[in-house]
This record gives C-alpha cells, sequence and structure tokens, in this order.
C-alpha cells in the first residue's frame, strides 16, 4: 500500500513538473472557438454539424492558406448542449489567441439566450445562422448578434405559405386546423407569437402541443393529435425528438405528407431512423439542402484528400454538414470583408463584428465561393442582422432529400411590426438605447 | 506534526463549544478566508496566471462556490435530517424565478432583499412540499419529492406569470447592485457569492450544532426514538425543508443572477437535482465542508479531466476528451464510494485525525 502511495506521488509530481515545460506556444493566427456537441442525445446531429465547421476552416487553411493569408486557429469545445457547460466552453476560449475570439457560434438557442448576455461585454460577435432570438435580428438593439440567414419567425412565416399553397391559396386557410408540435424550450417556442398572429390574420385554428426536452416520450401528443384530426403538423423539433414524431406519426396514421417540420427538423438524423415510415415527410430547409456544389470538390481535393478531414467524405454533402459549412463560411467571409477596412492581420471581435455587419455576398461572390445553389444572396446591415428572408420545402423520398418548392420570401409587413416590438420591449427591459442605423457607416 | 493540540485545554464551556475548537483549525480557516477575500482578488488585479483573466473567475469560483451553497442547502435535509429529497433543483428554480419575479415587480428592491425574498418563497414551496414526509419516509419520501421536481418544472414552463409572459419562458437577470456597488466584472461577482457562501456555511454550522440541528440528527438517526426523547417530528421535518429550500432557493437565484444571467426552465431541471444529490453523497453526509468538497469534486473533476490532454499537448478531440471526462468521473465515483462511502469529508477528517496522532497515527 505504501509504496503504491509513494509511486502515486512520484507520477503526479512528475505530471506537474511536466506541465510547464509543454506549455504550448501560442500561434499567430486568427482564433475562432468552436462550441460543438459530439455527446448526449443530440449527439447525431451536432456531430455532422460540427464536422462542416471544423473542416470548412481547415480547407480555408489548407487552400488558400488562411483568410487573406492570416491562418485560422480554431479549437472544439464539447458543451454537450448543456447551457452551462456552454457557458464555461466560452469562458475558456474566448481570450485565446493573439486577437481573442473572432466570433462565436454556439449551435444552440439555450447557449445563445445565455451568450447573448455576455457578448457585449467581451465584444465578440455572436453568429446564430437559422437560430437563436429571431428579434435579435434587429441589429440597432442587439449590437452583437447575427442571426444570419434566417430565423424561426422567417420559418413560421414559410411554413404557413407553404400550406397555404398546397391547400390552394391563403383564403383556403380558413377554418382549418393547424398544429404546432415544439419541443418544449426557448427554442421550440420561438414560432409561437408569429403563427398565433399568422392564425388570426388567415383564420386557421392553431393548437399548441409541446415535447418535454429531449422527446422520446410523445405517445400521449399524438393520441390527442389523433383525436384533433389536423389538416396539418408543423414541427419544431431538434435531435431524437424528429424520428420519434415521424414514427409516432406512423403509428397513429398521421400521413407524413402532412407534417411540415421546420429547417432544425429535416435533416438526414430526422428521418433516416424512422425508415420507410419518413417517406413522405416535408421539412423547411435554411437556404441549403443536401448536396454537393462546387466547395464540396476542394473539400475533397485539399481536406479529405490530405487525410485532414474530421468527417467522412461520403458523410460531406448532408443537411447538417453543409450547415455547418455555409455557418463557418459566412463567418470567416465577415473577417475577410473586416480585413478590407482593418488590413491583412488577425482582428478582434470588434472589427470582426464590424465585418459582418458590412458582409455582402452577391450571386458572383457565391459562385467564387463554390457556394452558388446553396444560400440565397445576403446583404447585412446595421437594421438587419439576417441578411435574406427567404427559404424553400424539401420532401424526404426515403433515400434523399428532394426540393419540392420554390424560395418563398416571408412576409415583412406582418414580421417588421412584430420585431420592432420585441427588440424594444427588449431594450427597454435592459435599459439599452438602440443605435440610429441611418448614422452607421 | 505541527497540527496538535497537545497542551490546548479548554477551561470555559464557551471554548468547548466554539466552532473550531482547536487553534490550528481557526487558524486555518482565518488563512483559507483571507486567501479567498484578499489574495485571489490581488492575485487578479496583479495579473499572475491563472487568477489574471476571467475564466478562473466566471466560469469555475463562481459556478463552485454557488453549488456548494446549493450543496449545504440540499445536506441540512438529507445529511442531517435524513430526509431524502430529489426536488433540490426545482426549489433552486423557486428561488431563480422568484428573485425574477420580485425584480420584475418590484423594480427598486435591493439586491440582497431579493434574494431573501427569493430563499423565503423557496422555503414556503419545500414547505408545503415537505408535508408528505410527516408520513412516508425513505424511498417513497424521494418519489414525493420527485413529484415536486417534475410539478415545479411543469410550472415554470407552463405558468406564463412566472416569466413574465415570455415568449420563449426564457428569461434574464438584471443588473447587479448592492447598496451602490455595482457588481460587474466576474471578480467582482466572485467577492459576492464568496461572501454569501461563507454567510450560509457559517450559519448552516451553527445551526447544526444547535437545537435545531439536533433535532435534525436525532430524527435522522431514529425517529421513533427521538419522538420518545421529546422531539416533535412535525417541527423538526418541516423547519428542515423550510431551512434546506431556503438555502436552495438563495443558491438558485445566485445561479440565475450571478452565474447564467439569462436562463431557460431546463437550468433547474432533474439533471441539477441528481446533481446535487451525487455533490452531497460524494463530498460527505451530514458535513458542511463536505459540501464544498463535494463541488469541487463534481465542477472541477470533468475540467481537470478534459484539461490534462490539452496541458499536455496530447492531441485528442473534443469528442473524445468528453467521453473520457464522462468515463474517468464515473470511475470517481464509484472508486469514491467503495473505498470511502462516507465521502470525502470523511477523508479528510482521517486526514486530520492522523496528523493529530502524528508520528503514530491509528
Amino acid at each position: 500500500m505504501k509504496t503504491h502511495m509513494v509511486k502515486l506521488g512520484a507520477l503526479l509530481a512528475a505530471v506537474a513538473l511536466a506541465l510547464p515545460a509543454v506549455a504550448h506556444s501560442e500561434e499567430n493566427g486568427q482564433f475562432i472557438p468552436v462550441l460543438s456537441y459530439r455527446t448526449g442525445p443530440f449527439a447525431p446531429n451536432g456531430i455532422p454539424w460540427a464536422n462542416g465547421i471544423v473542416d470548412y476552416f481547415e480547407l480555408i487553411n489548407q487552400r488558400d492558406g488562411g483568410i487573406n493569408g492570416v491562418k485560422i486557429i480554431y479549437e472544439e469545445c464539447e458543451t454537450g448542449y448543456a447551457t452551462d457547460r456552454g457557458v464555461e466552453c466560452y469562458e475558456r476560449l474566448k481570450n485565446k489567441g493573439p486577437t481573442g475570439a473572432a466570433f462565436v457560434n454556439p449551435l444552440s438557442t439555450g447557449i445563445t439566450f445565455a451568450l447573448t448576455e455576455k457578448a457585449p461585454v467581451d465584444k465578440i460577435p455572436l453568429i446564430t445562422a437559422g437560430f437563436g432570438r429571431s428579434e435579435s435580428k434587429d441589429g440597432s438593439v442587439f449590437t452583437w448578434n447575427f442571426p444570419l440567414i434566417g430565423t424561426y419567425w422567417t420559418a413560421a412565416d414559410v411554413a404557413v405559405q407553404h400550406i397555404a399553397k398546397e391547400l390552394g391559396g391563403p383564403d383556403k386557410l380558413k377554418g382549418r386546423k393547424i398544429i404546432l408540435l415544439y419541443h418544449d424550450s426557448p427554442f421550440g417556442k420561438e414560432p409561437i407569437l408569429v403563427l398565433e398572429a399568422l392564425a388570426k390574420k388567415y383564420g386557421f385554428q392553431l393548437t399548441l402541443i409541446p415535447v418535454a426536452n429531449p422527446g422520446v416520450e410523445q405517445k400521449s401528443q399524438w393520441l390527442q393529435i389523433r383525436q384533433l384530426r389536423p389538416d396539418y403538423v408543423v414541427m419544431w423539433g431538434w435531435g431524437v425528438m424528429n424520428p420519434t414524431a415521424i414514427q409516432e406519426a406512423a403509428n397513429v396514421n398521421f400521413p407524413r405528407e402532412k407534417m411540415i417540420g421546420f429547417w432544425f427538423a429535416g435533416a438526414e438524423p430526422d428521418v433516416i431512423p424512422a425508415g420507410t415510415q419518413a417517406i413522405g415527410y416535408k421539412a423547411l430547409m435554411l437556404q441549403h439542402g443536401a448536396g454537393r456544389a462546387r466547395v464540396h470538390d476542394d473539400l475533397d481535393k485539399y481536406v479529405y484528400g490530405r487525410g485532414l478531414g474530421k468527417s467522412n467524405p461520403t458523410d460531406s454533402s448532408g443537411v447538417l454538414f453543409n450547415r455547418g459549412m455555409v455557418g463557418a463560411m459566412l463567418g470567416v467571409e465577415g473577417i475577410r470583408t473586416a480585413m478590407a477596412k482593418f488590413g491583412n492581420k488577425p482582428l478582434t471581435g470588434e472589427e470582426v463584428r464590424w465585418g459582418i455587419e458590412h458582409l455582402t455576398l452577391d450571386e458572383e461572390r457565391l459562385k467564387e465561393l463554390g457556394f452558388d445553389g446553396m444560400i440565397s444572396p445576403i446583404k447585412i446591415t446595421c437594421s438587419d442582422h439576417e441578411g435574406t428572408h427567404t427559404s424553400r420545402v424539401q420532401q424526404w423520398d426515403g433515400k434523399q432529400w428532394k426540393v419540392i418548392s420554390d424560395w418563398y420570401t416571408a412576409d415583412e409587413t406582418l414580421l417588421k411590426p412584430m420585431l420592432k416590438d420585441a427588440a424594444g420591449r427588449y431594450a427597454k427591459e435592459k435599459g439599452i438605447t438602440p443605435r440610429d442605423c441611418g448614422k452607421e457607416s | 506534526m505541527f497540527y496538535r493540540e497537545a497542551g490546548h485545554f479548554h477551561d470555559r464551556y464557551r471554548e468547548d463549544m466554539a466552532i473550531f475548537p482547536i487553534r490550528e483549525d481557526r487558524i486555518g480557516i482565518r488563512v483559507l478566508l483571507a486567501i479567498a477575500f484578499v489574495a485571489v482578488p490581488l492575485l487578479h488585479v496583479a495579473g499572475v496566471p491563472p487568477f489574471a483573466g476571467d475564466y478562473l473567475f466566471s466560469a469555475v469560483l463562481v459556478p463552485l462556490l454557488i453549488l456548494s451553497v446549493a450543496g449545504i442547502g440540499l445536506n441540512l435535509l438529507v445529511g442531517y435530517c435524513g430526509q431524502i429529497s430529489l426536488g433540490a433543483g426545482a426549489f433552486m428554480g423557486v428561488g431563480a424565478y422568484a428573485a425574477y419575479d420580485v425584480s420584475v415587480h418590484l423594480p427598486g428592491m435591493p439586491l440582497i432583499a431579493t434574494f431573501l425574498l427569493a430563499g423565503a418563497a423557496s422555503a414556503v414551496i419545500g414547505l408545503v412540499f415537505g408535508m408528505p414526509s410527516l408520513r412516508i419516509k425513505g424511498l417513497y419520501l424521494a418519489v414525493a419529492t420527485l413529484a415536486a421536481q417534475f410539478f415545479l418544472d411543469w410550472a415554470f414552463l407552463r405558468v406564463g406569470w412566472i416569466t413574465n409572459y415570455s415568449p420563449s419562458g426564457s428569461v434574464t437577470a438584471p443588473a447587479l447592485a448592492v447598496a451602490g456597488w455595482q457588481v460587474d466584472t466576474p471578480v467582482e461577482r466572485y467577492l459576492l457569492v464568496l461572501a454569501i457562501a461563507a454567510l450560509v456555511a457559517l450559519g448552516a454550522s451553527n445551526l447544526v450544532r444547535g437545537n435545531l440541528g439536533r433535532q435534525w440528527m436525532a430524527i435522522r438517526d431514529m425517529d421513533i426514538a427521538a419522538e420518545i426523547i421529546g422531539i416533535r417530528p412535525v417541527q423538526a421535518k418541516l423547519t428542515a425543508f423550510a431551512v434546506s429550500s431556503f438555502i436552495l432557493g438563495l443558491a438558485g437565484a445566485l445561479w440565475a443572477f450571478v452565474n447564467l444571467r439569462s436562463w431557460e426552465p431546463y437550468a433547474f431541471s432533474i439533471d441539477r437535482s441528481f446533481q446535487l444529490l451525487f455533490l452531497v453523497i460524494i463530498g460527505g453526509l451530514g458535513s458542511i465542508i463536505g459540501c464544498f468538497l463535494g463541488a469541487a469534486f463534481i465542477w472541477l473533476l470533468p475540467l481537470a479531466v478534459e484539461g490534462v490532454p490539452r496541458w499536455l499537448s496530447i492531441p485528442i478531440s473534443a469528442d473524445a476528451a468528453s467521453n473520457l471526462t464522462l468515463g474517468v468521473f464515473g470511475a470517481l465515483i464509484l472508486l469514491t464510494l467503495i473505498f470511502e462511502p462516507h465521502g470525502l469529508a470523511r477523508i479528510w477528517a482521517v486526514a486530520k485525525h492522523k496528523l493529530r496522532r502524528w508520528p503514530f497515527p491509528y
């Protein structure tokens, strides 16, 4: 026993002595933290998403030698989709690298809510492409939040537009029954305000049915749906909730064609576990879908060809992988925009924020980047941190997602006043004086 | 060695009954408090790593201290009064939302008063859910407190008034100010939490040494015998529930206002209850210092396990590190419980005992 203790003590002492010796030398470059979740109940969705992000950073480093020659240094931190772990990751990584974190992409609405309070203090922009708080689109109040290329409110409006189209026009919505089946968390509750406003406008009957986290238990919800016999079920789910819902829908014989998931319920891990029962299920697209674009050829050549990728090359065209890549690309282009003003060197979060706020990607630029066809052109301004308000609908045919609609544009006449209202409420609660976007350059 | 009390004689009852009857302990605790209150902030100001940045304060020390406070709350109930509770997370939630509601509906309320009201609200709820303990015991009581957890979780999500009708159900804390002191920086937050944690620890250790604590322990050890010697179980159990919930509510308000700043009901889910229960079991049931040790184990160990490969520059992917953490953490919990079922506090007590009898410990 005693010798064991001595050995253990010696080992610990050796480790302690070795620590300073191997202290890592700081590289020069632009540091970007990657908050991801590769474990826990949301891992099947979190893994491809995170892979898309890190593989794109690796592509930029390998192909271009960094952003305008400034190498990207990235570090992953596991959040497990838990808010407190996410905050810990953020605190750990926010000051790393020569200039601190360029931006943070938290991959979770819960963590986004928590970081919204911290980002303005630390002066680090938050990129929440397709998630986060919808009202943070108003850049005059939410200076540091960027819900780029789509908010939940846009999604809610587009979902109803698509239902109206399938029914044969908005006037046909009157008297119909639509159910919102949602994950019972801030993330799932985000669309409620918009759907309620739309229900009032078009005269359809909206029923809200929550599903408790993580969403594996939905028997009673689907019994209720069977009793209500709705015309459509709009689903706001994430992770294991989605395949469970599809299976339960099959159990109560609810047609999958009448289910519309939003864009976090529209990826391969959401339908493949449900097998053939998922055939016909529809989902919104966050701009992009699955499939390859020119950027994937570069990935094959520079990342997978050199054995540097995180993802399996065959999985690198899935919906969530592409989502990670699009999010990473938007951040990188934000940094590039900022470099045009501040010079080609590692930039601070404050400088990167300016860059993202002035980010413009037209068709031509998207083509250059190899993302043509994946997202529509975007233009970020001080008053609009979303940049584009469009979405499409896709359908699962048992093997792959097929795009079945044209681009829809969200109804700004409805959303704008609601946005002003919600952002104004937040500003008042927190004592923020909104910036005057007319004076921003 | 130096830690011996030979030659210390207590010639007054006061000295014998002091919280720290041994002089070395008194010195030790003073040094510890001086380090925590003075040296740590000074090292931060001087910029000595790892005290330089915000990380140590906002991601390590503040959550650690708040969890310790919550652990004390739960330990009073589980460790001292022997009433198993699986609703600790929910009582923290009551504190958090009560503090939020006070700050929304009664603007201008001083922060400390807000925290006390949050604790009081939690105490009332704790009393209500403590009622079943008068009739049921052991595992059955655990199930009853589980019901409290589920009911309160439901209420946070469904009762709009609690979240001031926030559309997403997520709420944010107001700016913190104590008597004109703007508690903005992580170090200031640390000092605020540290002061509260020290007060709670002092109060709790006095409480358990006094009449009430002895009643609780008598109920824990054998409730029938306790009743026969004149302890009223109703009073003892309900006060344990109330005091425990009060401290849990206070900890919840701190967790929400000082640590998270913006939170959703999920922050106080059943996972939190389990975390706290593990914390007090690993730290040591029926021990105040055990709460701090248990909190350190629960909060620091995963960070350490994850951090070791990084410090040694061993390339390891984030997911592998995370799985490794879970594995090592689970193994250490098992080992701790196998080799010292009475928790870390017991290890500490044994070490102290051996030191006092050095060089011939037994």
